[in-house]
C-alpha cells in the first residue's frame, strides 16, 4: 500500500508531463492544466499518506522496481528508498510544486504554449522526485541530470528571447561543471565501496576511514575525497559560491519556474544529497570544514549583493543563494536536521515570495524594476500581506517559520564549539542583519512611497485572480506554522525518533543537542540582528530617503563592486568563457572550415563533381565513340589476360 | 524411316503461352481495320494475363523443385531457372502494367507493343533457361531484336530514333562479339553444351585449351556486359534510357537486366566454373568500374531517366560484386540484390509514370519534381522510400541487398572491392538524396510552364504495382527469409 502510494507520488507527475506534452492537441490548454494539476494534487495526497506511514508507522522500505544495469559486480536497480528524509522531501516537493502548478494557470493565462509549460513543470517535479527517492547514487544522478534538463527547458521557455536562451544555456553549462564533481564522486564511492547502493555503502564508512587513494602522486583520504567530489556536485546544483552564477540569470524564466527552482526542486537537491550522505560525511571532517567555509562565504556574498539589486526577482534569487549557504553551514557542523528544517521552511516562504513577486509583476504590467514601483500597497492588499509574511519569515522574525529554522542553525554553529563553526555563527548573524535589511528594503521600495510608475501602468494595477492567490494562502499558512509545528520533529526532542536511520550523527558531533544548551545571549543575538536590519531598512527607505544615495556615494567603488555581483561573471568571462570562445572560433574557422571541410567534405565533393563532369564529357553521344569504348574495353581485358597468363 | 524426336515441351510451357499470346495478338491486330484504344488495352490486358499465368506456372514448378533438361540438353529447368524466370516475368508484367495509361500520349498505342513485350520476355526466359551456347544465342537475339523494335516504336521522334539506332548498332556489335567468342569456345572445347564444356575443365585448367576458351569467354562476357550495361560496355545505356519513351525505359530497366545477370551467373558458374580464378579478375574489374562510374557520372545529371541509367549501371556493379565473390554466398547475394533492385526500379518508374504534366508530358527533369510533395504527398513519400532504398539506407530493402553482397565480398577477402563499393555508394547517395531534397525542400516554381507533375494518372494496375514494390522495399526486413529461402533454393540447384 505504502509502495503504491509512493509510486503514485513519483510517477503521476511523469504521466501528467507526458499527457500534457504529447496529447497537446487533444487536451488543449485547459485540459492540460487540469490534468497536470489534478495529478499533482493526487501526488501530494499520496505523498502525505506515505509520510504518515513512514514516519508514524515506521515503514522504512527500500523497494526495487527493476534492474537497471547489471555488469559483473556492478548492479544498479531502479527503486524507491522510503525513509524519513525522502518522505519529507517528497511532501515538500509535491506540495510546493502543486501550488506552483495551480498558480501557473492564472499567471500563464496569456501565454501561447500553455500545455508545453505545464508539461515541463510536471517533468521537472518528476525528476526531483526520482532524485529524492533514489536508493542509489546512479538513480540520484538520473534525477539530478533530469532536473538540469528540465530547468534548461523552463528557463529557456520563452525561446524567442535571446536573454532567456543565454540564461538557459548558462544554467545548463554551470551545472555541468558541478556534475563532473558528482560523477567523479560516484566513481570514487564505487572505487572505495564497490557499490553505489546507499544502504550498502553509507554505513560501511567507518571501516574505510583510513583508506587512501593515490591521485597525481598525492595520498588522499578516500572518504574525504569522495565527499568533496560529491560536494562539488551539490555546489553546482545548489548555487554555492563559485558555481552560483546561473541562479540569478535563471530569473529569465517565467516566475512560477523561479519559484519551483528556488523552493522545491533543483537548488535543494544539493542540500538533500549532502544530508543523504550524512553517514559518510561524518567520517570526513575536512570535507565538512570545506562545506562550512563555502556555505558561509555564499551566505555573506549573496546577502551583500541582494542589498544592492533593483530587480525584484533578482533580490529574492540572491536571498535563496544566501539561505542555501545557511543550510550548508548547518550540514557542515553535522546539524543535518537543522539543514533540512531550514530547507522545508525556506521552501514555503521562498515559494510564496516568488509567487508574490509574480503577483506584483503581474499587477505592474510585467515590470521587474523596484525603482519603477512604489505606492501600490493599498491597491493590492493581499499580495502586500503575503509579501510581508514571506519577508518576515525570511528575515527570521519570531513566530514565523524562518525564525525557528535559522535560529537552530545559528545555535548549532555556535554550539559546535568548533572554530570554523563559531566563525560561521558570526558570519551568519551578520547575514541576518543583511537579510532583514534587503527583505524590508524590497517591501518598502516596492509598495510604499510615491508611485514611480507611469499613469498607464498605475491605472492597470489590480489584484491577481483566485487561481494565483489560493496557492499563496496555502504557502502563507505553511510559512507561518511550519516553523513551530515541525520544530520538535526536525530538531527538537523527537528528532531521533523522527529521523530514525535516515540521518546519522556521531555522538560527539551532536551539535543540535549542543544548540539547545547554548547561552541565552547566543539565542537572542540573531533576533537583535534581525531587528537592527529592519530598523536600518525603515530608516533608510521610509524616514530618511536621502541616506541610501549618500551611502552609495561614500562607499563608491565598494558599492560598485557589490552591485556588479563581485564581478564574478566578468571574471569567468575573462578567465574561461572568452578563451574557450576564441579557441572554439580558431578551431571552427581554421581547423574545421579551412582544414577539415576544405580537404574533407567540401574538397571531396568538389572533386567528385569535377570527376563526374569528366565522365559526362566522355559520354559524347557519338556512336563511334561508344563502339570504340567497347572495343578498347575488350582489348584491355584481353591484354590483361595475355599479360597474366602469358 | 525417320524417327521423330519429340522434345519435352512441358518445361517450356510458360514460354509457349507467351509466344502463343504474342502471335494471337499479332494476327488479330493485323486483321483489324483500325486498332482503337479499347482494343489495344484488351491486348495489353491479355499480355499481362499471359505473363501472370506464366509466372504462376513457374512458381508451381519452382515449388515442385525438379531438375529437367529438354531439347536435347539445350534448355534446363531447375529451381534457379524458374526463380529467375519468375523475377523476369514479374518485372515484365509490372513494367507493362505501369506503362499502360501512358501508351497513348507516348505514341506507343500500337498493337505490336504488347506482342513485342511478350516476345522480349520470352527471349529472356530462354536466356535464363539456356544450357547451350546456341540456345543462349537464340534467347539473346529474340530478346534483343524485340527490344530494338520497342525502343524504336515511337517512330516520329528524333531522340527515340537516335536511341534505337544506337542501341541496335551497338547491340549488333555485342552480338558479333558473342558469336566470335562462342566459336572460340566451341573450337577449343569441341562442344557448345554447358555440361560438356564444364567436363572439359574438370581435369585441369592449364594449357592451350583453357587459354583459347578464356579468349572466347572474354568475348562472351563483353557481350553480356553490354546487356548488363556494365562499364566499359555501358555507353548505350544513358542515351537509350533518355531517348526511349518512359514506359519503355521502365521495361528496359526492369526485365532485361535481371535476365542478363541471371544468365551471366549461370554461364560463369556452370560451363566455366573451373576457370573461376581467371574470370574473377574480369568481373572484379567490371564491377569496380561500374560502381565507380555509375556513382560519379550521375552527379551532374539533370535528366531523371539519364540519372536512373547511371544508377542502374552502378547497381549492376554491386550485383557483379556478388558474382565476383566466387561462391554460393556471393551468388545468392547477387540474386537477392537484383530481385530487390527490380522492385525498387519498377516502383520508381511507377511513380515517375504516374506524375503527369499539363502538356501531357511525363516528368522528365529532376527540376520537374520541385516541391511536388506539397501536391502529391503520397507519391512523394513513395518515391522518397525508393530513393532511400536505392541509396542503401536501412531499413529499406536496398540496404540489405548491399549488405549481402558486401558480406560475400568480405568473405571472399575482396576487401578493396568492398571498400570501393561502400565509398561509391556514399557518393551515389548524394543524387538519390538530391531528388528527395528537390521534392521536399524546394518550393514549386510559379511559372506557368513548370506544371509537370501537377496532375496524376494512377490506374488500378499501376497502384497495385506501387503497393507491391513499396511493401517489398519497406518491409523486406520484417520477413527477409521469404526471399532468402527462395534464392537459397535457386543457388543450391545451380551448385549441386
Amino acid at each position: 500500500m505504502v509502495i503504491i502510494a509512493a509510486l503514485i507520488t513519483v510517477f503521476s507527475p511523469l504521466i501528467g508531463a507526458g499527457m500534457a506534452g504529447f496529447c497537446e492537441r487533444w487536451l488543449n490548454d485547459q485540459g492540460s492544466q487540469r490534468v497536470t494539476c489534478g495529478l499533482m494534487i493526487l501526488a501530494t495526497l499520496a505523498s502525505f499518506y506515505v509520510f504518515k506511514q513512514v514516519v508514524f508507522e515506521g515503514q522504512y522500505i527500500t523497494y526495487k522496481l527493476f534492474t537497471w544495469i547489471q555488469s559483473d559486480g556492478f548492479d544498479v536497480s531502479w527503486g524507491l528508498q522510503l525513509d524519513t528524509l525522502t518522505v519529507v522531501m517528497l511532501s515538500v516537493v509535491t506540495l510546493v510544486s502543486t501550488t506552483v502548478h495551480v498558480y501557473s494557470i492564472g499567471y500563464m493565462k496569456h501565454d501561447k504554449s500553455i500545455p508545453r509549460f505545464m508539461s515541463y513543470l510536471s517533468l521537472f517535479t518528476f525528476f526531483m522526485l526520482a532524485l529524492v527517492s533514489a536508493p542509489n547514487l546512479l538513480q540520484m544522478f538520473f534525477g539530478w541530470e533530469g532536473v538540469g534538463l528540465a530547468s534548461y527547458l523552463l528557463i529557456g521557455f520563452w525561446y524567442d528571447k535571446p536573454s532567456a536562451n543565454a540564461a538557459a544555456i548558462k544554467a545548463f553549462l554551470v551545472n555541468r561543471v558541478g556534475d563532473i564533481g558528482f560523477v567523479l564522486g560516484i566513481f570514487t564511492v564505487f572505487y572505495i565501496f564497490n557499490t553505489v547502493q546507499f544502504n550498502e555503502f553509507l554505513y560501511k564508512s567507518p571501516f574505510f576511514v583510513n583508506t587512501s587513494i593515490e591521485l597525481f602522486g598525492w595520498e588522499l583520504d578516500a572518504i574525504t575525497l569522495a565527499c568533496l567530489f560529491l560536494f562539488v556536485g551539490a555546489m553546482g546544483k545548489s548555487a554555492q559560491l563559485g558555481l552560483h552564477t546561473w541562479l540569478p540569470d535563471a530569473m529569465e524564466g517565467p516566475t512560477p519556474v523561479s519559484a519551483l527552482i528556488h523552493a522545491a526542486t533543483m537548488v535543494t537537491a544539493g542540500v538533500f544529497m549532502i544530508t543523504r550522505l550524512s553517514p559518510m560525511l561524518e567520517y570526513a571532517p575536512i570535507a565538512r570544514d570545506v562545506i562550512i567555509v563555502v556555505g558561509a562565504a555564499t551566505a555573506l556574498f549573496a546577502a551583500t549583493v541582494a542589498c544592492t539589486q533593483f530587480d525584484i526577482k533578482r533580490i529574492i534569487a540572491y536571498s535563496t543563494c544566501s539561505q542555501l549557504g545557511y543550510m550548508f553551514m548547518a550540514a557542515g557542523v553535522s546539524a543535518y536536521g537543522a539543514s533540512v528544517f531550514h530547507l522545508t521552511t525556506h521552501a514555503f516562504f521562498k515559494a510564496m515570495l516568488f509567487l508574490g513577486a509574480g503577483s506584483v509583476i503581474h499587477a505592474m504590467s510585467d515590470e521587474h524594476d523596484i525603482r519603477r514601483m512604489g505606492g501600490i500597497w493599498s491597491l493590492i492588499p493581499i499580495t502586500y500581506t503575503i509579501m510581508w509574511i514571506g519577508s518576515l519569515s525570511l528575515a527570521g522574525f519570531p513566530f514565523f517559520s524562518g525564525h525557528y529554522s535559522k535560529d537552530i542553525i545559528l545555535e548549532s554553529l555556535w554550539g559546535s564549539g568548533h572554530f570554523l563553526g563559531q566563525m560561521g555563527y558570526i558570519v551568519g548573524v551578520a547575514v541576518v542583519v543583511l537579510t532583514a535589511f534587503y527583505s524590508l528594503r524590497l517591501l518598502f521600495v516596492t509598495f510604499h512611497g510615491k508611485p514611480r510608475a507611469d499613469e498607464m501602468v498605475m491605472s492597470h494595477v489590480h489584484e491577481s485572480p483566485v487561481s494565483m492567490l489560493a496557492p499563496l494562502y496555502i504557502l502563507a499558512i505553511g510559512s507561518i506554522i511550519s516553523g513551530f509545528a515541525m520544530f520538535d520533529w526536525f530538531v527538537g526532542e523527537g528528532r531521533r525518533v523522527f529521523w530514525a536511520s535516515s540521518i546519522f550523527v556521531i555522538a560527539e558531533n551532536d551539535t543540535i543537542e549542543a544548540a539547545h544548551q547554548t547561552n541565552i545571549w547566543i539565542k537572542l543575538t540573531p533576533l537583535a540582528a534581525a531587528l537592527i536590519g529592519v530598523g536600518l531598512a525603515f530608516l533608510m527607505y521610509i524616514s530618511f530617503k536621502w541616506v541610501p544615495g549618500l551611502i552609495t556615494r561614500i562607499l563608491g567603488p565598494i558599492y560598485t563592486f557589490v552591485y556588479n555581483k563581485w564581478y564574478f561573471d566578468e571574471l569567468y568571462n575573462a578567465l574561461i568563457v572568452n578563451p574557450a570562445k576564441s579557441l572554439g572560433r580558431l578551431l571552427w574557422i581554421k581547423g574545421d572550415k579551412a582544414i577539415i571541410d576544405g580537404f574533407g567534405p567540401d574538397g571531396m565533393s568538389n572533386l567528385s563533381l569535377s570527376f563526374g563532369a569528366v565522365l559526362c564529357r566522355l559520354q559524347s553521344g557519338y556512336l563511334y565513340h561508344y563502339a570504340f569504348a567497347m572495343i578498347i574495353g575488350l582489348a584491355l581485358i584481353m591484354g590483361w589476360f595475355f599479360w597474366v597468363l602469358g | 524411316m525417320f524417327e521423330f524426336y519429340t522434345p519435352d515441351f512441358l518445361p517450356i510451357l510458360p514460354q509457349v503461352i507467351l509466344i502463343a499470346t504474342a502471335l494471337a495478338i499479332l494476327i488479330e491486330g493485323a486483321f483489324t481495320e483500325s486498332a482503337g484504344p479499347a482494343l489495344i488495352r484488351r491486348f495489353c490486358m491479355g499480355a499481362l494475363l499471359a505473363i501472370l499465368i506464366s509466372a504462376l506456372l513457374s512458381l508451381i514448378a519452382f515449388g515442385l523443385g525438379k531438375q529437367v533438361t529438354t531439347f536435347n540438353g539445350m534448355l534446363v529447368q531447375d529451381a534457379y531457372t524458374l526463380f529467375c524466370q519468375m523475377i523476369v516475368l514479374i518485372g515484365s508484367a509490372a513494367a507493362l502494367a505501369i506503362g499502360l495509361p501512358g501508351l497513348e500520349n507516348q505514341k506507343l498505342n500500337r498493337f505490336e507493343y504488347p506482342a513485342l513485350i511478350l516476345l522480349a520476355t520470352t527471349g529472356m526466359m530462354f536466356m535464363v533457361a539456356a544450357n547451350d551456347l546456341i540456345s543462349l544465342f537464340i534467347g539473346l537475339e529474340l530478346q534483343g531484336l524485340a527490344l530494338y523494335v520497342i525502343v524504336a516504336l515511337q517512330r516520329d521522334n528524333l531522340a527515340t530514333s537516335e536511341a534505337a539506332l544506337k542501341y541496335f548498332v551497338l547491340g549488333a556489335l555485342a552480338t558479333g562479339m558473342y558469336l566470335y567468342g562462342a566459336s572460340f569456345v566451341y573450337g577449343y572445347t569441341g562442344s557448345t553444351n554447358f555440361d560438356s564444356i564444364n567436363a572439359v575443365f574438370r581435369y585441369g585448367v592449364e594449357g592451350p585449351i583453357s587459354l583459347g576458351s578464356m579468349i572466347g569467354l572474354v568475348f562472351i562476357l563483353a557481350s553480356l556486359a553490354f546487356k548488363l550495361s556494365a562499364v566499359p560496355f555501358h555507353m548505350w545505356t544513358p542515351d537509350v534510357y533518355q531517348g526511349s519513351p518512359t514506359a519503355v525505359t521502365a521495361f528496359l530497366a526492369a526485365a532485361p537486366k535481371i535476365a542478363a545477370a541471371a544468365l551471366t551467373i549461370r554461364l560463369l558458374y556452370l560451363p566455366f566454373g573451373f576457370l573461376v580464378d581467371y574470370w574473377q579478375q574480369i568481373i572484379i574489374f567490371i564491377s569496380l568500374a561500374s560502381m565507380v562510374l555509375g556513382a560519379f557520372a550521375a552527379l551532374r545529371q539533370t535528366d531523371l531517366k539519364r540519372l536512373l541509367a547511371y544508377s542502374s549501371i552502378s547497381h549492376m556493379g554491386y550485383a557483379l560484386l556478388g558474382i565476383a565473390s566466387g561462391g554460393a554466398i556471393g551468388v545468392q547475394g547477387a540474386l537477392t540484390y537484383i530481385t530487390l533492385y527490380m522492385f525498387m526500379t519498377v516502383g520508381t518508374f511507377a511513380v515517375i509514370l504516374a506524375l503527369r504534366g499539363r502538356g501531357e508530358r511525363c516528368v522528365k527533369d529532376i527540376e520537374d519534381l520541385q516541391g511536388i510533395s506539397q501536391i502529391h504527398p503520397k507519391m512523394s513519400m513513395m518515391l522518397a522510400i525508393f530513393m532511400f532504398s536505392l541509396a542503401g539506407i536501412p531499413p529499406m530493402a536496398g540496404f540489405f541487398g548491399k549488405l549481402y553482397v558486401f558480406m560475400a565480398a568480405i568473405d571472399a577477402q575482396l576487401y578493396t572491392l568492398a571498400i570501393v563499393g561502400v565509398l561509391s555508394s556514399v557518393v551515389a547517395a548524394f543524387y538519390y538524396l538530391r531528388i528527395i531534397r528537390t521534392m521536399y525542400f524546394e518550393t514549386r516554381p510559379e511559372t506557368v510552364q513548370a506544371t509537370y507533375g501537377d496532375t496524376m494518372v494512377l490506374t488500378t494496375e499501376a497502384s497495385f504495382v506501387l503497393v507491391l514494390s513499396v511493401t517489398v522495399t519497406l518491409l523486406f526486413f520484417v520477413y527477409p527469409s521469404l526471399l532468402l529461402n527462395m534464392t537459397q533454393m535457386a543457388v543450391n540447384s545451380l551448385f549441386n
